[in-house]
């Protein structure tokens, strides 16, 4: 769990990736191609598909986003488990 | 130098040049053999002497794979640009075209993903 945390704020402590999450939270799932147009042409940043994947990989080791094959495609989804299960801990 | 020929990998060539023509509305320019397959390039209506777009045979394996991968990944192989990109939606919707993404204004432009049935995302353009 302490690993899972250890993760989590990684992933977080990122202004790419918090906005990411943010693009994420607002559709229920994008693809790779969607999520980099709306960075690059919505947000105007300069950032390569690369990148971005880079950031996808420590979402994904954070557990806060999971992609998943839909017929020919690859969706990515935001998970917001992992943050509720932190916040709990404090919140409640 | 000048861009005259530019390739797009398909599926099947008599099904892409029925797309690529009846659906999309470009122009078959050449139709030749070449050994096992043909040389099958279209042109804009509006610019025939202008570049063309070869349909090529994905019969490679990597071809194949290249086509699968970008597709997974919602990622056009290329693009075109419209006039007027409501129109356009308007026009390819009646002529069956499927959209993966509806024209979308992204600032400065606006763009849009239909699947060409042959195995490849196509982004449309207004700027």
């Amino acid at each position: 769990m302490d690993e899972n945390k250890d993760a989590i704020f990684k992933a977080l402590g990122d202004s790419t990736r918090r906005l990411i999450l943010d693009e994420l939270s607002e559709r229920n799932e994008l693809t790779l191609y969607e999520l980099t147009a709306r960075l690059i042409m919505k947000h105007d940043l300069s950032i390569s598909r690369q990148a971005i994947a880079k950031h996808l990989s420590v979402l994904e080791d954070a557990e806060l986003v999971i992609s998943r094959r839909k017929g020919k495609y690859r969706v990515i989804i935001f998970n917001n488990e992992p943050l509720k299960n932190l916040l709990k801990r404090w919140i409640e | 130098m000048d861009i005259i020929v530019t390739s797009i990998f398909v599926e099947d060539q008599d099904k892409a040049l029925k797309f690529y023509t009846e659906a999309l509305g470009f122009v078959k320019k050449h139709d030749v053999p070449a050994g096992e397959a043909r040389w099958i390039t279209v042109v804009s209506p509006n610019e025939q002497d202008g570049p063309e777009l070869l349909l090529e045979p994905n019969g490679h394996p990597a071809a194949k794979e290249y086509q699968e991968k970008l597709f997974a990944d919602g990622i056009p192989v290329t693009m075109f640009g419209v006039e007027n990109i409501h129109e356009e939606y308007e026009r390819l919707m009646q002529n069956g075209v499927t959209f993966t993404m509806k024209p979308t204004d992204m600032g400065d432009i606006t763009l849009a993903v239909f699947d060409d049935t042959c195995g490849n995302l196509i982004q449309i353009i207004q700027q």
